[in-house]
């Protein structure tokens, strides 16, 4: 598979999100954020980072990039995009996914190891993940409480939209429902805050992050 | 008060300054030179002591007098870095002073052609107990968090210490390290005639005008909040972009020369390229993309916004230049070009400002001659914190807790420390980090130290101790050293106390880098850290980085139930200068010699055993002792342990306590197959089974004395920093 990697001023983890889906066994190239053609990429990373510094609010200025409304265009025709952190706030913003992020309630930024359990989310990126399984990858940001108003939070739940929740006792930063990531009502769009690409290596610690960027081949195949 | 004396300088340095330009320095020339001329860009009162570093070595490509220094790691890749403070800002206003401390040290990362991979920070502070020093460790670690994390560049390593003469002059120490195509790498040196100077990143403000000369080089006072213009503000998303934009232009081949703006703005990045490459140079500050339209030309010219460059490019390469600064969205003009007149000139939309020999400028400050007096006494003061009827095991307890000692994870954790997807062993988590580079199929390990507590016992034997700790540290990763870096904090070496101190320092660093084999490929000299209750203690912090073969070879394993531990070297401890003389109130001058020898064949043999993989468990013994740190490795396992240190006593006649809680260089305590550590004798290193590895408490035996906590105590009190910061 051929994988589109957003590059905004101000991306952090573009390059590590490209290894990552190397490792996966794809392709890649760096999708600049003034970009439209799409065409030949099979999916779409939207990495994390500080896009445009992240003034104003965090993804809020990303959200109405030139390559953000391909990217939508290409989620309505159910190619598989993930984004991570930066990327998952950018997604919300944008409307491609339920709810918003806001400052942790610790008001620190935070990077530790910890543990998520895979939701009840039917989507080609947890293909390798049944609900349940639990993987190790680090928690990383300072924007990261997953809000969203009751009944909107409630059609999360009933639609069965979590794509990950965090283990028992290690929500780090306030989320509702423990809620670590989601995913659209048709499944191809995930968004989650923590970071399966620096799961990739096993000097790390833990490879967990591999098993959500093969994902879409498997399904694929 | 006279004008020169206000900026900084001497009557004396004000003649010799009329003197070389045979006329009276206008209001432009004046504030470049008292700038150029101060302590912080001329180095005038350390410059001769650090002539004597070694600073040439085979892997050493780029050393002093560049941006950084750098050391070729092979396959065409180099590794660059450097150490520099930001003091007096962090002081002012800790937020703004750590980030662009962090900014700053970037910079000059990228200035060399490399990618900034990693940051580590050193952080001094005065005791936990006031709420001044809770507000500047909160201001500073958020500071360093700030601008770290959004650069995408890991923060994997550093150290706090928390000591009484650090109250009012905080120390804020950053080290950067990065990664360059050998062959892509850019000098600093303007060069070629006519060719044309391009400024990109942000605008010019008025933010930090004089920063090096009014906050760097001088003591800190009462009232200092007045200076609080002159710390300048960091905005890390500009910096984001100018690092790929350098990245981008470099890639291109498009840059004759690059050089970052930082203390002395545009008058030290253009001075400096001219005189390193023996050019003249001409600046328009009419050109200067400018915050505020009505700038004078010397606030142009010394004004330290941040996130800026200035390079050096050929004519035609211009528009290529300009248009990738476009495309990184980053302000870029050309304001002057390089010329033969040997004078730097400034202009305002063509007419001329000032003129300036660029040598006089950058070359013709006086380097004065220390008058070092060593000091009859301990001049520091005393307090106790310990109870005298303290028993071994309360004793060892409280070292845990001390705050130089305990866990630091509450500052790491708000670090991005993984961002790079090389980070093998994050902050804490070993005693050096280990990155992994792939470009040249190894791992690098960094190291940052320096226990100004112990230097200012005795300034020489200290400054040994803590370049071979970095040393040590890297031994137990498994790494081999390559270059140092340094920053020297110092009081104000006009005093003859501190200059002493600051002498007797660079000849230890001098002594244990020759001894080591080790190039000195850069640092920074800070002088002035004085308030009116007096100077900090001197603290040479060591950077150092080092190679190894293979990443997953690099220790930092925790011991396993039914390890043997064992403790290797030369280690003779002593309580002079330890933690425990700390809270006995009981420091004093002095520290015992050290033989530098037999502790770099500990270091090269502990090395040896972590890089074959026969050892994954090792650790130098540092703050606090042996206790200190079998506790610590218990915490990072779960499992006690139950040594005799017995050994220790015979074989250097020392007192129980020293053997529990005495300090020195040249131990390390490894863990792991009694067959694998005894396979290590036999070959001139002391080598010492203590122990095993077991049950739930730290029993450690000592004639008639013992310690015996749990390690869940342990705990309790390793972990208590948090409570007491966000008290």
């Amino acid at each position: 598979m051929i994988w589109g990697v957003l590059q905004f001023p101000g991306s952090c983890d573009e390059r590590d999100a490209q290894h990552a889906l190397e490792l996966a066994g794809g392709e890649t190239r760096l999708v600049w954020h003034e970009e439209t053609d799409l065409s030949g990429i099979d999916g779409i990373v939207v990495p994390g980072g500080f896009s445009y510094g992240d003034y104003l609010r965090v993804g809020a200025i990303a959200s109405f990039a030139p390559a953000m409304n391909a990217v939508a265009d290409f989620a309505a025709a159910g190619g598989p995009v993930l984004g991570i952190c930066n990327g998952f706030q950018v997604l919300c913003e944008a409307g491609l996914l339920p709810g918003a992020l806001l400052t942790n309630e610790g008001t620190r930024f935070i990077c530790r190891q910890g543990d998520l359990i895979t939701g009840d989310a039917e989507s080609p990126w947890l293909s390798e993940l049944a609900p349940g399984t639990s993987i190790s990858i680090p928690f990383k940001h300072q924007t990261g409480r997953y809000f969203a108003p009751p009944e909107m939070l409630d059609a999360v739940e009933s639609n069965n939209q979590v794509a990950f929740r965090y283990a028992p006792g290690q929500n780090p930063n306030g989320s509702l429902n423990d809620i670590a990531g989601v995913t659209n009502e048709a499944g191809n769009v995930l968004g989650l805050m923590p970071h399966p690409e620096h799961a990739v290596e096993a000097f790390t610690g833990s490879t967990d992050g591999l098993r959500l960027f093969r994902g879409p081949a498997g399904v694929a195949v | 008060m006279a004008k020169h004396r206000e900026l900084g300088l001497t009557d004396d340095e004000f003649e010799l300054i009329k003197q070389k330009m045979d006329r009276e320095p206008n209001a432009v020339e004046l504030a470049m030179f008292s700038l150029l001329w101060s302590e912080h860009c001329a180095y005038k009162h350390s410059r001769k002591l650090l002539k004597n570093l070694p600073t040439e070595g085979p892997r050493v490509v780029m050393g002093p007098g560049e941006n950084a220094g750098a050391v070729d790691i092979g396959n065409g890749w180099s590794i660059a870095f450097k150490v520099e403070s930001h003091n007096h800002p962090s002081a002012v206003e800790p937020f703004q002073g750590a980030a662009t401390g962090v900014g700053g040290i970037l910079r000059d990362v990228i200035a060399l052609g490399a990618r900034p991979i990693a940051i580590l920070d050193s952080l001094r502070f005065g005791e936990l107990d006031t709420e001044r020093t809770r507000y500047l460790v909160d201001g500073v670690v958020r500071g360093i968090g700030h601008y770290g994390n959004s650069m995408g560049i890991p923060t994997v390593g550093g150290e706090i210490y928390f000591e009484p003469p650090y109250e009012q002059n905080c120390l804020v120490n950053a080290m950067c390290v990065g990664i360059a195509r050998t062959d892509e790498m850019v000098r600093a040196a303007a060069a070629g005639t006519g060719n044309m100077v391009v400024l990109f990143g942000s605008k010019t403000g008025r933010d930090g005008i004089g920063g090096a000369s009014v906050l760097a080089s001088a003591e800190l006072e009462e009232g200092d909040a007045s200076k609080r213009p002159t710390v300048q503000i960091g905005d890390p998303f500009e910096e984001s972009k100018v690092l790929e934009c350098c990245q981008e232009l470099l890639g291109n081949d498009l840059l004759v020369s690059l050089q970052d703006l930082g203390a002395a703005g545009l008058t030290s990045s253009a001075g400096e390229m001219a005189a390193a490459g023996g050019t003249g140079i001409d600046i328009d500050v009419g050109l200067v993309p400018l915050r505020e339209a009505d700038m004078e030309p010397f606030e142009i010219m010394v004004s330290e916004s941040q996130e800026r460059m200035l390079a050096v490019v050929t004519p035609e390469m211009v528009d290529d230049v300009l248009a990738i600064c476009t495309k990184w969205q980053t302000d870029s003009a050309v304001i002057g070009e390089v010329t033969d007149t040997g004078d730097f000139r400034i202009l305002r939309n063509g007419e001329l400002e000032g003129e300036i020999a660029v040598d006089a400028l950058v070359d013709g400050c006086p380097l004065y001659d220390l008058d070092p007096v060593e000091p009859s006494e301990w001049i520091y003061g005393n307090n106790v914190t310990l109870d005298e009827n303290a028993g071994p095991s309360e004793i060892a307890l409280s070292l845990l807790g001390a705050s130089s000692i305990a866990s630091k994870q509450w500052a790491y954790d708000q670090y991005d420390s993984i961002v790079g997807s090389r980070t093998v062993h994050r902050a804490g988590a070993a005693d050096a980090a280990v990155l992994d580079i792939p470009e040249s199929d190894r791992a690098i390990a960094i190291s940052i130290d320096g226990n100004g507590r112990r230097v200012a016992g005795a300034p020489f034997q200290g400054t040994i101790e803590a370049t071979l700790e970095c040393a040590a540290n890297l031994a137990c990763v498994g790494a081999e050293p390559l270059g140092v870096t340094n920053c020297l904090n110092f009081g104000n070496p006009e005093k003859p106390t501190v200059a002493w101190q600051l002498s007797q320092s660079v000849l230890g660093l001098t002594e244990a880098c020759e001894a080591l084999g080790l190039p000195v490929v850069g640092g920074n000299v800070s002088l002035y850290n004085e308030t009116p209750s007096g100077p900090i203690y001197p603290t040479p912090v060591i950077g150092m980085v080092g190679e190894l073969p293979d990443p997953f070879k690099s220790g930092g394993q925790p011991w396993e139930d039914s390890n043997w531990v064992a403790l290797v070297g030369p280690f003779n401890p002593s309580l002079a200068g330890s933690e425990l003389e700390k809270s006995r109130g009981q420091l004093g001058q002095g520290l015992p010699d050290v033989d530098i020898a037999p502790v770099k064949a500990a270091i090269e043999l502990v090395r040896d055993a972590v890089r074959s993989g026969k050892i994954r468990t090792a650790r130098d013994v540092s703050d606090g002792g042996i206790t200190t740190l079998l506790s610590e490795m218990a915490l990072d396992s779960g499992v006690g342990c139950d040594v005799s240190l017995a050994p220790v006593i015979a074989l250097h006649d020392c007192s129980e306590e020293d053997a529990l809680f005495g300090e020195a260089p040249g131990g390390f305590i490894l863990a792991g197959d009694r067959k694998a550590i005894e396979e290590l004798g036999g070959k001139g290193v002391q080598i010492e089974l203590l122990g095993r590895v077991e049950g739930n408490e730290v029993k450690v035996a000592a004639g008639e004395s013992s310690v015996e906590i749990l390690v869940a105590e342990a705990k309790a009190a390793f972990e208590s920093l948090p409570h007491r910061i966000e008290a």
